[in-house]
């Protein structure tokens, strides 16, 4: 019975490690999709970052819209990246996570800019900041811009 | 109050500068949100709690701001910028800040 909390020790870690993998692989999957599905959805909502209204529009008005998102690793991502940094190189699992993030960001910005009656946004600008409160890596990402409203309001 | 993060607001006029307007907020989540999004760190994806407690605040700090620039006697923010810095676990600042001006429509 001694070496009992010798097993659930080394066990524990393997069966986090375990479901770390396949639901957040299975999670990662499915994010994808509604991302690829959604921006389909809203490519009519064109994101510029130039600073200047493009030639050609008429822009009557504007209204800052924004999107956000905190996204946090899975367990076994971070395990991984913790062996990645003794060799260096790239990091694909934070890779694919920091992309689906932005991606998730752009898309619910242009969600606001359309409840809003507009299809142009210009000036985006993106602010990525780590998020303290937990153990494994969260990060928020933020895109912002203003939407022009061509005709009025 | 017109809000826009250009240096210029599409469809209006300029017609004078008052200065910097701003506002901020610090804010943390409580313990329970705190613990359901330590059990989500294992599976990983998106901490709904969190994207909320930071779009919340980044709402309040941009009110706060219009605020200070309506007190300024300004009808309009330019150049909107956000700062967010985490100052500890699980409390972050969110710091709005602009130009705070008088516009009138072309």
């Amino acid at each position: 019975m001694e070496y009992l909390p010798a097993i659930f020790n080394i066990g524990w870690p393997l069966i986090l490690l375990t479901i770390g993998y396949f639901v957040g692989r299975a999670l990662e999957a499915r994010h994808y999709v509604s991302i690829r599905q959604r921006e389909r959805e809203l490519q009519p909502v064109v994101a510029l970052n130039t600073r200047y209204v493009p030639e050609g529009v008429n822009a009557l008005g504007s209204v800052v819209v924004s999107g956000s998102v905190v996204v946090s690793s899975d367990y076994f991502k971070t395990f991984v990246a913790g062996f990645r940094t003794l060799f260096g190189g790239r990091f694909r699992s934070y890779e694919t996570l920091l992309e689906r993030a932005r991606r998730q960001a752009l898309l619910r910005m242009k969600l606001e800019a359309r409840k809003s009656g507009s299809t142009l946004v210009i000036g985006v600008r993106f602010h990525t900041t780590k998020v303290a409160g937990s153990q494994t890596p969260s990060v928020e990402v933020l895109a912002f811009g203003t939407a022009l409203h061509t005709t009025a309001p | 109050m017109l809000v826009s993060n250009l240096e210029t607001a599409p469809g209006h006029r300029i017609v004078s500068h008052l200065g910097i307007a701003q506002g901020s907020t610090v804010r943390a989540k409580h313990v329970g949100r705190d613990f359901m999004s330590g059990l989500k760190n294992i599976v990983g994806g998106e901490l709904k709690a969190y994207t909320e407690l930071m779009q919340e605040a980044r709402d309040e700090a941009v009110q706060r701001m219009t605020e200070e620039a309506r007190s300024m006697g300004a009808n309009a923010v330019l150049n909107l910028r956000f700062v967010t810095t985490s100052i500890t676990m699980g409390a972050a600042e969110i710091l709005a800040y602009g130009s705070a001006v008088t516009v009138e429509k072309l």
